[in-house]
């Protein structure tokens, strides 16, 4: 049952199990910044993430816009486009004061709508994602044969996270944020502009998604618009994993995802096929024995 | 509201009218319905008791379980298995044969649509224990999360279900006496359900779940109850579902079908078992419907080119729009009556008066 594997094949699978770990956490903080204002799952994130390796590829591959140009019109635009999915579908709801479950049908309305929306303008047919060479240039470290991806994403990641938690710690922005999530109602009593606020939050987890959807594209090459379920399902339990709410929880869950899916697989190869089982099984887990999360705070029932 | 007799008398002629239909399209051609709108009529029917069975977590005990699919597919696949002939199984199953106690495995429709309700029922047993611990969206995305595990387990369980292939020549049972003799029973036992004991202590857990344990309701077991029941109606539809259309594959229980159901839930008016029926109804119809919007279509000079795919986009624009304006749905959580019908007809009148 266990396959002992080579020490190149494992060094290997470390280098990808990293990636993926570190493409998890860039999602999963925007599933855990929602969550903190808003006590909602985004469903709609994983479709926004769908949609911006959708933008990558029309403005690289279409267009032929460079490369750089075009990263910097993705993430405006799936910033943009999280902001619209805020305005349309959960801002009425806060309006009326609608009961929480509503929120959430809202959310899993815009989802699928977004998914059939990409279906018939983009057809379902997978297309090939742009390489571009400067992220995919072969890599040798010594057995280790990889990408150049395997270096950059890992350090992108970081940087983008350094930059979150300084946001988030140490600006007037990030203050309104946290105070939002702590209690919505003083902080609107407090002058606060929640609207504005609860834009921004949606505007930059977005953004991050859709640095993590272009380097996702980079690395697993096809798109369609299912694409984002599974990932999205994934890094919303990497985000309850690390504790909900908590940016840093969520990079530690999306890493541990990333792990537990590569090393299971390269270790006990007839589990391929049930690969996808494993999150969800961790999920349970951890929801029954640590609700909160690895970082998370202890949040008393209100009555 | 004390129901008044004109409203009783209304109700039983509109039911023996609704029976004298279906004898009449089914014994006799009545309309000349061909077998196309008949189909669509019954797999109404079918999702009718799937949106049931939701409504009966979410609607009545307040509890967003997303897990229909999962328990539609056990249902479904344990029906399937048991019709199809032990001669189709070993034709059908080309990459690895059928596992032995499987292969001569044989029940009558009725029979095996009844374990396939227990198989559900049973493994929303198992799922309920750990799941029925959380609350709101945690429970919404675990319960889908179950149904995905059931999911991926039915796709790789190639000598058990026959993978992604999955079954075929599932003999068809199901016509519309069958479809509508299912529904009415789930209806009567819902009805009856809710006014019962149980009943009540589902609402109280509904609308608010610690003032219903301080009144001495233990919450674990109801909501364990009403999560069973639930499963052991979605497996049936499910296995109506696989007699229906004869071929189901796991792909047929995506977690899109548990977004399907709710529309009708929802549209239908979260709790009242009418609502779900008439959402059903309408949303499976529209969506058949709305399979114009996929073809081309030529109004005067407008050429409309006709996209496939269209019709889905619509469907959850509904969706949203509905949440969005009319959260309430078509009856709330009240049911149909016919007082309801006249006294909201009489307001429409005076609207226009006042106008």
């Amino acid at each position: 049952m266990i396959v002992m594997p080579t020490m190149a094949v494992f060094l290997q699978q470390l280098c990808n199990a990293l990636l993926l770990g570190s493409l998890f956490a860039l999602i999963s903080v925007g599933y855990t910044m929602v969550y903190g204002i808003l006590r909602l799952i985004n469903f709609a994130h994983c479709d926004i993430f769908m949609m911006a390796m959708y933008i990558a590829y029309y403005s690289i591959a279409v267009y032929f816009v460079p490369w750089y140009i075009s990263f910097i019109i993705v993430i405006a635009a799936t910033a943009l486009l999280g902001i619209i999915v805020e305005k349309v579908a959960y801002a009425p709801l806060r309006k009326q004061n609608a009961p929480k479950i509503s929120m959430l049908i809202s959310a899993i309305g815009v989802s699928y709508f977004l998914e059939n929306f990409a279906t018939v303008i983009f057809s379902g047919r997978p297309k090939t994602f742009p390489q571009i060479k400067f992220f995919v240039e072969g890599l040798k470290i010594g057995p280790v044969n990889t990408l150049r991806l395997c270096i950059y994403v890992p350090v992108i990641t970081a940087v983008i996270l350094f930059v979150l938690l300084l946001l988030i710690n140490h600006t007037k922005s990030g203050m309104a944020m946290r105070a939002i999530s702590k209690d919505l109602d003083t902080s609107k009593l407090m002058g606060i502009n929640v609207n504005k606020t609860i834009s921004f939050t949606f505007g930059v987890g977005s953004a991050i998604a859709a640095v993590g959807a272009i380097l996702w594209g980079l690395k697993y090459n096809q798109i369609t618009p299912t694409l984002g379920i599974m990932p999205g399902f994934k890094c919303f339990i990497a985000a309850v994993i690390g504790g909900i709410g908590n940016v840093k929880g969520a990079v530690i869950g999306g890493l541990m995802l990333g792990f537990i899916e590569i090393m299971a697989v390269t270790f006990i190869p007839s589990l391929t096929g049930y690969k996808d089982v494993f999150s969800f099984v961790l999920l349970i887990i951890i929801l029954l024995y640590k609700p909160n999360g690895i970082l998370g705070e202890k949040i008393a029932d209100k009555v | 509201m004390k129901k008044s007799k004109l409203n009783n008398i209304l109700s039983v002629i509109s039911l023996a009218i609704l029976v004298a239909l279906i004898v009449g399209i089914q014994e006799f051609g009545l309309f000349g319905l061909n077998s196309y709108v008949i189909g669509v009529i019954k797999l109404c029917c079918i999702y009718a008791i799937c949106a049931l069975s939701m409504n009966m977590v979410n609607g009545l005990t307040g509890m967003f379980s997303l897990g229909q699919p999962g328990f539609m597919a056990l249902g479904a696949y344990t029906t399937g298995l048991l019709t199809v002939s032990a001669q189709d199984k070993l034709e059908i199953y080309k990459i690895k044969p059928i596992v032995g106690f499987l292969a001569n495995a044989n029940a009558p429709f009725f029979i095996a649509l009844i374990i396939g309700g227990l198989v559900a029922a049973f493994f929303a047993f198992l799922i309920g224990f750990p799941v029925l611990r959380l609350k709101g969206d945690y429970l919404a995305i675990a319960s889908l999360g179950f149904s995905e595990i059931i999911r991926i387990f039915i796709q790789n369980g190639q000598s058990v279900t026959n993978g992604t292939t999955g079954l075929i020549r599932i003999p068809s049972h199901v016509n519309l006496y069958v479809a509508f003799g299912v529904l009415a029973l789930v209806v009567i036992f819902m009805v009856l359900l809710i006014h019962s004991s149980y009943g009540r202590a589902f609402k109280a857990i509904r609308e608010d779940e610690v003032a219903a344990e301080a009144m001495g309701v233990n919450l674990f077991k109801h909501k364990m109850f009403s999560f069973v029941i639930s499963g052991f109606i979605a497996g049936i539809g499910g296995g109506l579902l696989a007699s229906h259309l004869s071929a189901i594959s796991p792909d047929v229980f995506k977690f899109t079908l548990a977004y399907e159901i709710l529309l009708m839930v929802v549209l239908g008016g979260q709790g009242s078992i009418s609502g779900s029926i008439i959402g059903a109804f309408i949303v499976r119809a529209a969506l058949e419907w709305l399979r114009i919007v996929d073809n081309p279509i030529k109004i005067g000079f407008i050429n409309y080119p006709g996209i496939s795919g269209m019709r889905m986009v619509v469907f959850s624009v509904v969706l949203m729009l509905i949440i969005l304006f009319w959260s309430r749905g078509i009856f709330g959580s009240e049911e149909f009556s016919f007082d309801r019908l006249f006294k909201f007809f009489k307001g429409l009148k005076k609207s226009k008066k006042e106008v």
